[in-house]
């Protein structure tokens, strides 16, 4: 793809999310886009998003379990950038009937970094030396691409189909909790819809922030002390409409709960 | 469950399909779900069907050393198509020590499944016991690793057949770290299960019937049903936290606990 198409992807993505509304897929429109393009389409994406006005706070990490890499025939995860206009705290209303088109819920682990991690070459141990805390978290993506038919390029495209997220007010010190064997209840309107594990991701959540490190450090860019970082989804995807009650339970860490409107 | 009080089959027909279920578990082939030949056959004549195959192996100098409940996850009800837990007893010869190795070809067709065993130290007679009776009755829990042997075809039954079949018994390895219960939050204690080395199966302790202690709340109440009790000292496993994986001569198993350690074992 040329500069220009790249650019127009871009703010096509913008105004989707801005005047909700959902576009063809890339992936049928420009058949050869790449990986690189669609990363490209993001960076662009979320530069509309800063010009006006939101700060980018952090990254998330996407695809990190087997079957939805087996699902979009990939082998590796991919990431998309947090702003500030994404995050909301616990026990505060989620809005996603306002700011959200087709909302699904996924329980995770985020890390809060107090290190500067640039990688390449970054290890787990550099990861967990990294980490102030971790703390549980609902990531309720969304997809600017019509009925999610998304191919890999797609998803990248789309800032890593991310949406709104929440925060639990419970942080725990990395090395108090086995981040691999932790495990996750997810409740929705007083049922008890899936349990996980942190092996879930990739075998391990720090395994899935040390992969985004040396990711960016390809790029030169570096996750930064402060930054918030999503490590991927522990049970499978939820779909969440105004009214939903959702809680998530991390074994050793605590919970979040968040009630949609 | 219906019908536990009242049997349609007669002590003859009890006995025989015992020996008929049991002939399949000692020799290692598959037979027909046996509600195909009897379908008006209650649950109380499948427990009576299990408690005579316990009554065999009892006679023939084999211990009771356990009691599983199957079934107790959603994961495995959607699995096998049921919608009741079930239970059935271990003996002495189902154990193998962890790390250890199981033959393949003394089984049909197993299947492992991540669980808990729960030890007590005092009696649960139910009816009426609650998560709260199993928690303060409960002496330590330990991690175990139950595996599965259905003795019908294709692995395909009903509840009253699987009941009567000793809800699949077959072998466990238990080891690991053992913990107080008011160490251990059990409804999100995670279990990761990898078979050759790959991550296989996830899940937490909730997947149980909400919590670990329920499952052996709801034995000791089903017991009740037929007057028996769970005595001090039983050794129980809870069912399995993650669907169950099928293994094959040649693989190998690591299932990691949190906070409880592992367990692992060899198909041989």
């Amino acid at each position: 793809m040329n500069k220009e198409q790249i650019l127009l992807c871009g703010d096509e993505l913008y105004e989707a999310m801005t005047q909700r509304h959902t576009l063809r897929p890339f992936t049928e429109r420009f058949t050869d886009i790449t990986i690189e393009d669609a990363y490209a389409i993001s960076l662009r994406m979320i530069e509309r998003r800063v010009a006006a006005g939101e700060k980018i706070i952090g990254k998330k990490i996407g695809l990190t379990s087997k079957a939805v890499q087996n699902m979009l025939k990939v082998g590796q995860p991919d990431f998309g950038f947090l702003t500030d206009a994404m995050a909301y705290s616990e026990g505060q209303e989620m809005p996603i009937s306002e700011k959200l088109m087709q909302p699904k819920a996924e329980g995770e682990i985020a890390f809060i970094l107090k290190k500067d991690l640039l990688g390449p070459g970054i290890t787990n141990a550099d990861v967990l030396a990294a980490t102030d805390c971790v703390l549980p978290c609902f990531e309720v993506v969304d997809s600017r691409i019509e009925n999610w038919n998304i191919k890999i390029q797609d998803t990248v495209a789309d800032n890593a189909s991310c949406g709104l997220f929440i925060l639990g007010d419970k942080a725990v010190d990395p090395r108090k909790v086995d981040l691999s064997t932790c495990g996750m209840v997810v409740e929705k309107n007083g049922s008890i819809i899936s349990t996980g594990a942190g092996a879930a991701a990739l075998g391990s959540p720090v395994n899935c922030v040390t992969w985004l490190a040396n990711t960016l450090g390809h790029f030169g860019i570096p996750l930064k002390a402060g930054e918030v970082i999503l490590s991927g989804s522990l049970v499978p995807l939820e779909p969440v409409q105004a009214g939903d009650f959702m809680s998530v339970s991390i074994g050793g860490i605590g919970s979040a709960s968040v009630r949609f409107v | 469950m219906s019908d536990v009080n009242e049997n349609k089959l007669s002590q003859t027909q009890i006995e025989e399909l015992a020996e008929h279920l049991e002939n399949a578990e000692l020799q290692a082939y598959e037979v027909t779900k046996i509600t195909d030949d009897y379908p008006d056959m209650t649950y109380k004549d499948a427990f009576d069907i299990q408690w005579e195959i316990r009554r065999r192996k009892e006679a023939r100098g084999n211990k009771i050393v356990g009691m599983k409940m199957g079934l107790t996850s959603w994961a495995k009800m959607s699995q096998m198509g049921v919608e009741h837990p079930c239970y059935g007893f271990l003996a002495d010869y189902f154990t193998v020590p962890d790390g250890g190795e199981i033959k393949h070809d003394e089984l049909i067709h197993p299947k492992i499944e991540a669980e808990l065993a729960f030890v007590t130290k005092a009696p649960l007679k139910g009816p009426g016991i609650h998560i709260g009776d199993v928690l303060r009755a409960t002496d330590f829990v330990m991690p175990a690793v139950e595996v599965i042997d259905s003795r019908y075809k294709d692995f395909k039954f009903d509840l009253k057949s699987v009941i009567a079949d000793n809800s699949s018994s077959t072998r466990f390895i238990t080891g690991g770290r053992m913990a107080d219960v008011a160490d251990l939050d059990l409804k999100t204690l995670g279990v990761v299960m990898e078979i050759n080395g790959e991550v296989v199966e996830v899940g937490a302790g909730a997947a149980v019937l909400g919590h670990p202690a329920s499952s052996v709340a709801m034995l000791a109440n089903m017991l009740g049903e037929r007057g028996e009790e769970l005595p001090a000292g039983s050794f129980v496993m809870i069912g399995a936290i993650t669907a169950a994986v099928q293994v094959n001569k040649g693989d190998s198993f690591c299932v990691r606990y949190q906070d409880l350690g592992t367990i692992s074992g060899k198909f041989v």
